[in-house]
């Protein structure tokens, strides 16, 4: 091994037949494991790199008769269209409204949770607590927003509650104003005693000394939360935290798609929704894709610059 | 690596010191105030009415699907039916749409996780040879691909228009063949694996792929039925796939995609439902929509115990590797 690898560093150039000899022995020596790779890597050539390649089609009218080759080239057209339509600042606003609101009440949520957790005497009790806050990880999104039209939507529970309380019936499925709750709701539901874990974990490593000299020293509960708790886990939240950024203008494709109808609409029209309805629906692909490579190009910029940040104020980040 | 994966690896002492961490942490020790006593009264109860938003809609749901649909108007707050009855689940069982749909979802699940477990094992396995050349290449090749994508449309059209899979099963088995999350855990669990079982076996003359059939294989069962749990949920729980690809094959439809048809576009207004199925148009009773839940949600709770002992280790090792 040590003598194939030393041959082309050395000398490149002057032993070349010695060195494509030693990778034909190599490749002939591991047959076996090419055989093995071969269905994985043509699956990601198809799958994953072939997909990257069609995005030329934002910049061209695609046409699938001609294909992705034979399709006439428009440059940034389909942007400029974009630009041009005029409620395109709704879709931008209400992409960036839920992405905010999920910064704001989804993100921190299983932090909360998981300091709260942290803070449980009862070792069997929290264990038991944690077999529920599980279980809804493990639940379809199509169930979820199932079980909250059952519950809040036409003749559920809620509507009947409503009219007979109030004498009318209140939808909270139907209404752009409750729209984005509703969908903040269900995924801090779904997700946070899910998102508990990656803390929990951070929080096993600390040094229950600290703990205990902190005590000595007469540190409180707070006190010990806030000195010795919160920074285990700050490097875990950072690195949390720039995940997030890159999924920030992703407001769910799956989730909104299923919670959008057409009297939300005001609400629930966002850049996800809008290619899926202006590509799959519509089969505008080219206009459909433009709008997806935007988004694509946006996150990118805001992990590398949060992991740049990040950095910046001393912490490992992402990469 | 393999230590946490792999539970009978687990050192006994190293389990006590893990044991003794976790106990001890926030809440330590007898030195607690008046003001810790108040907390830690007010955080159980918060903390158990949190565990049981996560359960009350289900028992609402199981409840509900038992009721009569003059029961749920006139008792909207019920969690026992007065008068239960079958007749919801009767309904579910003698319409072909919905076993139909079960049966789909079944066969999406067996079928695609055999796929995915084929797939991610043996790529796993060829990559976790560092002698292997080019190895480095497709190592990041696959790193790449989970940083940046095509996105919606580009994959729509390599699946429907280039590979010609739209309406086939092939469209919902395929795409996802391997989640290169997992694949990247199962490549670091082999390389966890002794080398000198493997040496010894080529040097009778077994090949790769015997080694990895008889020798590796036998000792990662763990690792093969977390994952294959992982992805047969996901298989489960997939709506997406099966709704855009196999649009035009009601037939081939899972229960994830009848399920949107039948509970979540009956609610809105008449024009989401244009392009609905006649038979549907009239929307089922509410009882039947509740039973369609539960029908559906049992093989997740079925598995979930085995879900929760694998997958909190699952997201740990990745958590730590990643």
């Amino acid at each position: 091994m040590m003598s194939t690898k030393s041959v082309p560093a050395k000398s490149p150039h002057g032993t070349g037949v010695e060195y494509w000899r030693r990778l034909g022995a190599d490749v002939i020596r591991d047959r076996w494991l090419y055989l093995l790779l071969l269905p994985g890597f043509v699956y990601f050539i198809i799958f994953k790199y072939l997909p990257m390649w069609g995005i030329v089609i934002s910049f061209e009218n695609y046409v699938p008769y001609s294909g992705i080759f034979g399709s006439e080239w428009v440059g940034v057209k389909w942007f400029e269209y974009f630009f041009k339509f005029p409620s395109w600042t709704r879709y931008l606003t209400n992409t960036l409204i839920l992405s905010f609101m999920n910064l704001i009440f989804y993100f921190p949520a299983p932090i909360i949770l998981a300091l709260l957790l942290n803070e449980m005497r009862s070792l069997r009790y929290k264990k038991l607590l944690q077999t529920f806050l599980y279980v809804p990880h493990f639940i379809s999104i199509v169930i979820v927003v199932s079980i909250t039209t059952l519950l809040f939507g036409t003749n559920s529970l809620f509507f009947n509650l409503t009219k007979e309380l109030l004498g009318e019936p209140v939808n909270l499925m139907n209404s752009p104003d409750t729209f984005r709750w509703m969908i903040v709701i269900q995924s801090i539901w779904k997700e946070t005693g899910w998102g508990t874990i990656i803390f929990l974990a951070a929080l096993t490593n600390v040094d229950t000394q600290l703990y205990e000299a902190a005590m000595v020293d007469g540190a409180g509960r707070f006190r010990r939360l806030w000195h010795i708790t919160l920074p285990a886990i700050r490097s875990t939240i950072v690195l949390m935290l720039i995940l997030r950024m890159g999924s920030m203008l992703d407001t769910g494709h799956d989730h909104l798609i299923l919670m959008a109808n057409s009297l939300n609409r005001s609400a629930s029209q966002t850049l996800d929704v809008f290619v899926y309805q202006q590509g799959l629906q519509q089969g505008q692909f080219s206009y459909a894709s433009a709008i997806g490579l935007m988004k694509s190009i946006v996150s990118i910029i805001l992990v590398v610059s949060s992991n740049k940040i990040a950095h910046m104020l001393g912490e490992s980040g992402l990469y | 690596m393999s230590e946490i994966l792999d539970k009978s690896s687990e050192l006994p002492e190293k389990k006590k010191k893990a044991k003794k961490m976790v106990g001890s942490t926030g809440a330590v020790g007898n030195g607690n105030t008046v003001g810790g006593m108040i907390f830690d009264v007010f955080n159980y109860i918060f903390l158990t009415l949190v565990a049981l938003t996560t359960i009350a809609p289900f028992i609402y749901i199981i409840g509900a699907s038992f009721a009569t649909e003059w029961e749920l108007a006139q008792r909207p707050l019920l969690i026992i039916p007065h008068n239960p009855t079958l007749g919801a689940y009767e309904y579910i069982f003698s319409t072909n749409k919905l076993l139909n749909g079960f049966g789909n979802s079944v066969f999406i699940t067996v079928a695609g996780t055999m796929i995915n477990l084929f797939f991610t094992v043996t790529m796993a396995y060829a990559i976790s040879k560092p002698r292997l050349r080019g190895r480095n290449f497709v190592l990041n090749m696959v790193i790449f691909s989970m940083f940046f994508g095509g996105g919606m449309i580009p994959s729509y059209i390599v699946v429907a228009n280039m590979l010609n899979m739209k309406d086939t099963f092939w469209s919902v088995l395929l795409p996802g063949a391997i989640s290169a999350y997992n694949m990247m855990i199962v490549k670091n669990f082999f390389q966890g694996i002794p080398q000198e079982l493997e040496e010894s076996a080529s040097m009778d003359g077994c090949t790769d792929i015997g080694i990895l059939w008889k020798i590796v294989l036998p000792l990662s069962l763990p690792v093969l039925a977390t994952f294959g749990l992982f992805y047969a949920v996901g298989h489960w729980n997939a709506y997406f796939g099966a709704m855009i690809y196999m649009s035009g094959a009601r037939e081939k439809w899972p229960l994830q995609v009848l399920l949107r048809e039948i509970i979540i576009l009956s609610n809105a207004s008449a024009g989401d439902m244009a392009n609905m199925d006649p038979e549907f148009v009239q929307p089922p009773e509410q009882s039947v929509k509740m039973a369609v839940i539960v029908v559906s949600t049992i093989p997740i709770m079925c598995v979930y115990p085995f879900l929760q002992k694998y997958f909190v280790k699952g997201v740990m090792v990745g958590a730590l590797k990643g």
